[in-house]
């Protein structure tokens, strides 16, 4: 565990930089984590990143074919917002989880 | 007479008919189970089919066998569960009601949700082995196959026992080599997670069982369609990977009953509370297994400990007392991973697999995240455990909630 600053704040992140609790995420902070995955965030990348958020609060599995049932985006689309690993950036990137199995 | 009705007779329905029976009052509650099909599969064999280490008839008994008296069993479909009614309309328009449902309908493989999936070379050159139609047809392929590029891919999660995938490229590694062919054959592992392995211990102490047998991984692979002219998979993003055998976990969805009800999630899978394992929607229905949404491995340990959990809540909820039993998501697998050796996990919704021994500390006899014959022998017994105590509903030696005891972070 260690901590990074990002908008001027410490936040606790782990050794691939995912977000460890996930209630320090604020917009400023998910900007900064996209500059690092050179995106640059529109309003359509915080929606994803927002509805991403609400369904891991919810404790539901996030999958790449739940954000394309989204009515925000299709996959195609998401693979335009986030280019080369949608999920695990865009997770990256609204401070939750990276997707993972149970091994 | 009050009722119960159980929806579904696969592990879950059947194991929860036993346990309710025998400590229900007969003169007091009715059980009924419904499921559509007769035939119980050990689902956990499917995978040694493929090789010719079982057979159909290794995996197959009458459902009716593991009933116990005393409940009323009802073979059929069944139309919509009308949960503000109390009620369930069977696909021949009788009514059931009941006072509480436990529901059990499991998942099942959706080829047809890819495009090109179930087409030309269905069963010719594309495989399941979640059904006993694929892993019989996949058996016949693989007898007479002389070589060539072999995709295992994982078209969605969640789904069915995670890990058989991995266990499906580590017997096929030992099988081809057995067969004196290996050296004809690609073995390729495509996930759409971002690898094989996705936990920090599990990774540390089996990945280099890839690299060892000689499977390449292609991690961030999400399945759009199948080209079967050219024979390849195709990404959204446009990446292409040929085959010449191609085996495939299709996407997994809970039973259209479960849709058609308005019961579901986008995958048709049932909102329950991960601790309680009651149904978000409706006080008087329960989920159990892999119908639900809980956040851990859909698979038969999750089934039996879980079951442990739901009969305590269902108890105290028919006395109106509120529910104290918490499920924690515990999960107990082996992997097999091939010439005779297999290695286990235990874990639940907080704790990742972890090293250590199981299931007494430092003595085992199964050693968690090591590759060892002993655990292999592990999974042999286990279709015996499986068939006679598992279903019955009876007391295994390991209890509902995961231990930390033997365990090393």
């Amino acid at each position: 565990m260690a901590t990074k600053n990002y908008a001027g704040v410490a936040i606790d992140v782990n050794d691939e930089g995912y977000l460890t609790d996930p209630a320090q995420w604020t917009k400023e902070v998910a900007a900064e984590l996209a500059k690092e995955e050179e995106i640059e965030l529109t309003d359509k990348h915080y929606e994803v990143l927002q509805f991403l958020r609400e369904e891991t609060a919810k404790g539901s599995p996030l999958t790449i074919r739940k954000v394309g049932k989204s009515g925000i985006v299709d996959i195609k689309g998401l693979y335009e917002l986030f280019p080369g690993g949608p999920l695990k950036k865009s997770s990256r990137i609204a401070g939750i989880d990276k997707p993972s199995s149970c091994v | 007479m009050k009722k119960i009705l159980i929806l579904g007779g696969g592990t879950g329905g059947t194991i929860m008919a036993n346990k309710l029976r025998s400590i229900l009052d007969r003169s007091e509650w009715d059980i009924t189970l419904v499921d559509q099909y007769k035939t119980h599969y050990y689902q956990p064999g499917f995978l040694f089919i493929p090789f010719g280490i079982y057979n159909k008839n290794d995996v197959i008994k009458p459902k009716s066998d593991f009933f116990p008296p005393g409940v009323n069993v009802i073979f059929s479909e069944i139309d919509l569960i009308e949960g503000d009614k109390n009620q369930v309309k069977l696909g021949n328009g009788k009514i059931l009601n009941y006072d509480f449902m436990i529901l059990a309908t499991g998942t099942q493989t959706r080829p047809e949700e890819t495009p090109g999936l179930k087409e030309d070379l269905w069963y010719k050159r594309i495989f399941d082995f979640y059904t006993i139609e694929g892993a019989v047809a996949l058996r016949e392929f693989i007898k007479t196959w002389e070589g060539g590029r072999l995709v295992m891919n994982i078209a969605e999660i969640p789904f069915k026992c995670p890990v058989a995938p991995l266990e499906f490229v580590f017997l096929a590694d030992a099988y081809f080599h057995e067969a004196g062919i290996r050296d004809k054959i690609n073995i390729t592992y495509v996930t759409p997670l971002p690898g094989a392995f996705t936990k920090p211990h599990a990774t540390k102490m089996l990945s280099g069982l890839l690299e060892e047998k000689n499977i390449k991984v292609i991690p961030e692979f999400y399945l759009e369609r199948v080209d079967n002219k050219e024979k390849k998979i195709i990404s959204y993003d446009g990446q292409e990977i040929p085959f010449d055998l191609l085996t495939i976990v299709p996407v997994n969805m809970g039973n259209d009953l479960i849709e058609r009800s308005g019961m579901g999630d986008d995958l048709n899978f049932v909102p329950t509370d991960k601790q309680t394992l009651r149904s978000e929607k409706y006080e008087n229905i329960f989920v159990l297994g892999d119908a639900s949404n809980i956040p851990t491995s859909k698979a038969g340990s999750v089934v039996h400990f879980a079951a442990e959990v739901l009969l305590e809540n269902l108890l105290s909820s028919i006395d109106g007392k509120p529910l104290y039993a918490k499920f924690d998501g515990h999960a107990n697998c082996y992997i097999e991973t091939g010439f005779g050796k297999g290695s286990i996990i235990d874990f639940n919704y907080d704790t990742e697999p972890l090293p250590g021994t199981f299931p007494l500390p430092g003595v085992g006899p199964f050693g968690l995240l090591q590759n060892t014959k002993f655990n292999h022998y592990g999974k042999v017994i286990f279709r015996w455990i499986y068939w006679h105590i598992l279903l019955k509903g009876k007391e295994l030696p390991i209890g509902p909630n995961m231990s930390m005891a033997g365990k090393k972070l």
